[in-house]
């Protein structure tokens, strides 16, 4: 390196050229030494969560490491995951315990895992997304955002009593959201407010605060809906006000290339060709603060080959395994697949550079499914991972063998080390309030 | 209508229910009630949001059907069987929010754009420039009894007249503030949701009468599928609604429209899930002929069938499951195998005919219609399965348990086995797992009568070269194939009160309380007499005192009754 340009020169400069140096491009120098925090203010890159769900599980015997902690090696089925080894954290032999409640396959694990139980009818739980977002997410334009890979518009994220947060399933439909004519670059040279977001939100407040006086007789079930509305509704007064502030800048953030998509479905080529694209626009938008907590939704059950009257969901019931291999061939294509487009998403995150780190240093990604083995539609011996330090809070590298422990166990360990205030987290058997201490840095 | 007692756990709910909703009844008050016992129940009232059908059609009415919505939906939610009692759960997220709101101010713009403002604004504002008080009122007064469903209060309209104003001199333009102030009551709870409100005093029993505005919603969603019109909000005005006659001469005028088939076929759409059909996806190297257009005829061809029957015909429901008649394109022709003749000139959009099935063909009734036989079939097969779950829960009401865990399906894996080529011989052997046996015995034999029909609804006689066995029984009645199982499923008991139940949760937004039990039963009652014509059963509920009664506010999910009465 040549001339070293410390944060003192910066902030020299930047007060005494005036306005000329808001023009200036951002560089690695605005960053301290290790790339986690902006060297102008001290404040460090704010951490960020995400979800990859992948429905179905793995192969028995394929998947657990021989080895438990930092010397472990990655069965055959997480191979893939090998140049990460030291970024992830595999957690095996967890369990989504029913408590009596009957089984409704491919669904009750989903809402033990994000939710942390079953919820009865009165209590429909909010997912730990969705806490976390409400603790790291609340100063970003979008609070979380939700994608699906095979065109479907599920998600696993939700408000407590609320439907689930809708999914994009088209990347140029998320690219217009994230960097349409909405869009304000952190970096922009000017900034000027929007005389129509300036009235917009004016109206906004005025009309919802007239709104909300006059709504304050309403029965209990209508009282919760309007809350949440309201909170919709505060929400967008937010988007608005921070459309109104000049952004902090963010060195590292580019915009990402408008790219053309294939058209969203369930086929493989597809959900891979646009799972790339929604990949590199997450990352973008992670950069770019835009959002701090994103919920990626594969949408597993669907897929399918072209030609292929089964889809993964129905081969994992009716495939037969193969006597040679010792599992069921189509099932572990699918596996395959879906865990080498997780494994390129993770590599994705790593190769943004950030200073001396990468975007995945500071996200925290939780990687979860719904059975351990779906042929049988197992609940016990569950995985799963977490990706990348989470701004260094996360230790990793390591296997842990947590048999028996309920899955919630890394649910609460993650809201914890994003800021959500929560010491127990979780319903009966489901309920825990032993953080994994050996993942917590 | 029968009385009976009130159960003490439908009691212990309600009054539960009254007292979290705050509806300011007490419980000695509603004891009292039950002592002199013996009346009917009303479940609580319910607040629904619009479905996108519903937003849509507001959005046509109120400002003409070249204004287009531009946006996504929030997904809806299926509940107890239907999306119109998911409407009585669902509130909005925050990204829904978003596109809600997005959505609204792409609606308000085109209104004020130069090609729609001198048509649907009543008036020109005093100077453009500017904000005009008068025609701000004059414009969002009319357009928000139209869009809520009843005259705006006047805080509301002054709010409206306010937030206009602001924006008009902060822009400048008296047509933006029209925008904003549009906009901001397009994404107001009060049109995205429809509350039923009550009328404050209870009756002598204890229970709430909707408001006169509320009932003609309730009324006019039940009948059309959509908000009231012009003349049925004057007429709620003028307090019509109030009695017999006057709501008679409603129900009479909403069902001589040729709206009343939008409001049906809504229902039956959601009856039969069959908005699935626009989603639904083939695998095109197993079924090229399949595309989305023949989905949508798949859709129509259904409805069309049906209309005939309950509308036109005014003829007996249960006839839809033996009825060889039905509306084919060309496209689906190709499908059922039956060539049809389109005669239309070049360009012209693809025509219907008219189609009989021959006496003899097992294609009759809608269970072996595309719309049933590939919506509840996997991408790339049929699934006697799922069909037969689909005869049980969709038309019959009834509920399959989920499968147990940890199941081992190894036996019938292996779709090459020599031994089991078909799907009901893989099945049987499937089926002699008792765990699974329970199950497959009441779901299978009504799934495999349709396995002549493939995966698209093709007809086909052999799978792997061996000749399909399509026999079955439901309810201790055999029969040898569709038109066997169609037949079965008309003298089945559970098809016509599927229908009624869901008819009747589709207008209340939710299941039937236990208290409407009997209300229930002799709706049903009056249904078989009557012929099981539908029609008549919508004007019995739509004429009844009963379905504008509620014990109370919206409750909050846990009072809600959870299971179906009169059902099963």
């Amino acid at each position: 390196m040549g001339v070293k340009i410390t944060r003192r020169t910066v902030l020299r400069g930047a007060m005494g050229a005036g306005a000329v140096t808001v023009g200036i491009p951002f560089l690695d120098c605005y960053l301290n030494d290790s790339g986690t925090a902006l060297a102008a203010t001290g404040t460090p890159l704010p951490v960020v969560f995400g979800t990859w769900f992948q429905d179905l599980g793995f192969n028995p015997g394929r998947w657990v490491p021989a080895k438990t902690g930092f010397d472990f090696e990655n069965n055959v089925e997480l191979k893939v995951f090998d140049p990460y080894k030291k970024k992830m954290n595999l957690v095996s032999g967890l369990q989504y315990y029913l408590d009596g409640k009957p089984l409704e396959t491919h669904a009750t694990g989903v809402e033990i895992v994000t939710t942390g139980g079953i919820a009865s009818q009165a209590e429909a739980m909010a997912s730990a997304d969705s806490l976390i977002a409400d603790t790291i997410g609340t100063r970003t334009r979008f609070r979380s955002l939700e994608v699906a890979f095979n065109g479907g518009r599920q998600s696993r994220s939700k408000r407590a009593n609320a439907a689930n947060n809708p999914s994009e399933p088209s990347p140029v439909a998320l690219y217009t959201r994230i960097f349409g004519p909405d869009f304000k670059d952190p970096n922009a040279a000017d900034f000027k407010p929007d005389p129509v977001v300036m009235t917009r939100k004016s109206v906004l407040s005025y009309v919802t605060e007239q709104r909300k006086k006059a709504m304050s007789e309403v029965g209990a079930a209508d009282r919760v809906r309007l809350d949440q509305y309201f909170t919709a509704i505060r929400e967008i007064e937010q988007q608005l006000a921070l459309e109104l502030q000049r952004p902090e800048p963010l060195p590292q953030c580019t915009v990402a290339e408008k790219r053309d998509e294939v058209k969203p479905s369930s086929l493989i080529p597809a959900v891979v060709a646009n799972g790339k694209l929604f990949s590199e626009l997450l990352a973008h938008a992670v950069a770019c603060g835009q959002t701090r907590v994103f919920n990626i939704n594969i949408g597993s059950q669907g897929l399918r080959t072209e030609g292929s009257a089964q889809t993964w969901h129905g081969f994992t019931h009716e495939e037969a395994i193969d006597e040679k291999l010792g599992y069921q061939k189509e099932v572990t294509f699918f596996i395959t697949t879906a865990t080498k487009m997780c494994a390129d998403f993770v590599g994705v995150l790593d190769a943004y550079q950030e200073g001396a780190g990468t975007l995945l240093d500071r996200c925290g990604l939780m990687w979860m499914t719904d059975h351990g083995y779906a042929r049988t539609h197992t609940m016990d011996n569950i995985p799963v991972m977490t990706f990348g330090s989470a701004g260094g809070r996360l230790r990793t590298g390591q296997h842990i063998s947590a048999v028996g422990d309920p899955a919630t166990r890394v649910g609460l360990t993650m809201q914890q080390i994003m800021g959500v205030p929560v010491s127990t987290w979780g319903v009966q058997s489901n309920q825990t309030s032993k953080t994994m201490s050996e993942i917590v840095a | 209508m029968k009385r009976r007692m009130m159960g003490d756990a439908a009691l212990v709910a309600m009054a539960a229910g009254l007292l979290m909703s705050g509806a300011g009844v007490d419980v000695a008050r509603a004891a009292a009630v039950s002592k002199d016992a013996a009346v009917h129940i009303p479940g609580a009232a319910v607040t629904r949001r619009l479905s996108p059908s519903q937003y849509e059609a507001t959005i046509r009415d109120v400002f003409g059907p070249t204004v287009t919505l531009g946006g996504r939906f929030e997904p809806e939610v299926r509940r107890d069987g239907l999306l119109a009692i998911g409407q009585g759960y669902v509130s909005v997220t925050s990204t829904g929010m978003q596109q809600y709101e997005a959505m609204s101010r792409a609606i308000a713009a085109q209104v004020i754009d130069e090609r729609h403002r001198d048509i649907v604004i009543p008036c020109k504002p005093a100077d453009a420039k500017t904000a005009d008080d008068a025609c701000a009122a004059m414009f969002l007064g009319k357009v928000g009894r139209a869009l809520y469903g009843r005259p705006l209060t006047k805080d509301e309209l002054g709010t409206q007249v306010v937030a206009s104003n602001m924006a008009a001199k902060e822009l400048k333009d008296f047509y933006q503030g029209m925008w904003l102030s549009l906009a901001s009551m397009l994404a107001s709870p009060e049109f995205l949701f429809r509350e039923e409100k009550l009328k404050a005093k209870a009756d002598k029993n204890g229970w709430y009468d909707l408001e006169p505005y509320a009932k003609a919603s309730k009324l006019s969603f039940f009948l059309w599928n959509a908000r009231p019109d012009a003349q049925l909000l004057t007429a709620t005005e003028k307090g019509e609604l109030d009695n017999a006659r006057g709501l008679k001469k409603q129900v009479d005028r909403l069902m001589a429209s040729p709206r009343f088939e939008e409001g049906l076929r809504a229902f039956f759409t959601d009856m039969y899930g069959l908005d699935e059909l626009d989603t639904m996806t083939k695998d095109a190297v197993i079924y090229p002929k399949f595309d989305s257009r023949i989905a949508a005829d798949a859709k129509e061809q259904t409805l069309r069938t049906v209309m005939n029957v309950v509308l036109e015909q005014n003829g007996d429901y249960r006839d839809i499951f033996v009825t060889p008649k039905t509306y084919l394109t060309r496209r689906l022709g190709a499908i059922y195998g039956v060539p049809i003749v389109n005669d239309a000139a070049n360009g012209a959009p693809e025509q219907w005919q008219a189609y009989e099935f021959a006496k003899d063909d097992p294609r009759v009734g809608i269970v072996s219609h595309m719309s049933f036989l590939a919506l509840h079939s996997p991408p790339g097969r049929s699934s006697p399965t799922l069909r037969g779950k689909a005869l049980r829960e969709v038309m019959m009401c009834q509920k399959v348990p989920a499968p147990p865990a940890a199941v081992e399906f190894k036996i019938v894996q292996d779709t090459s086995n020599p031994d089991y080529k078909t799907a009901r011989a893989r099945l049987t052997v499937h089926a002699t797992n008792p765990v699974c046996a329970g199950c497959h015995k009441i779901i299978d034999p009504l799934g495999l009568a349709l396995e002549n029909f493939d995966g698209t609804g093709a007809y086909r006689l052999t799978e792997n070269g061996v000749p399909i066995d399509t026999s079955g029984a439901l309810n201790g009645v055999s029969f040898n194939n569709a038109a066997g199982l169609g037949k079965a499923m008309h003298d089945s008991p559970a098809t016509a009160d599927c229908v009624l139940n869901r008819l009747v949760s589709y207008g209340l937004g939710r299941l039937p309380a236990k208290g409407e039990t009997e209300w229930v039963k002799a709706l049903g009652k009056g249904f078989a007499d009557d012929g099981y014509r539908v029609r008549d059963l919508v004007r019995a509920i739509a004429t009844d005192p009963a379905f504008y009664k509620a014990s109370g506010p919206s409750v909050p999910a846990e009072a809600k009754p959870e299971k179906s009465q009169a059902a099963n």
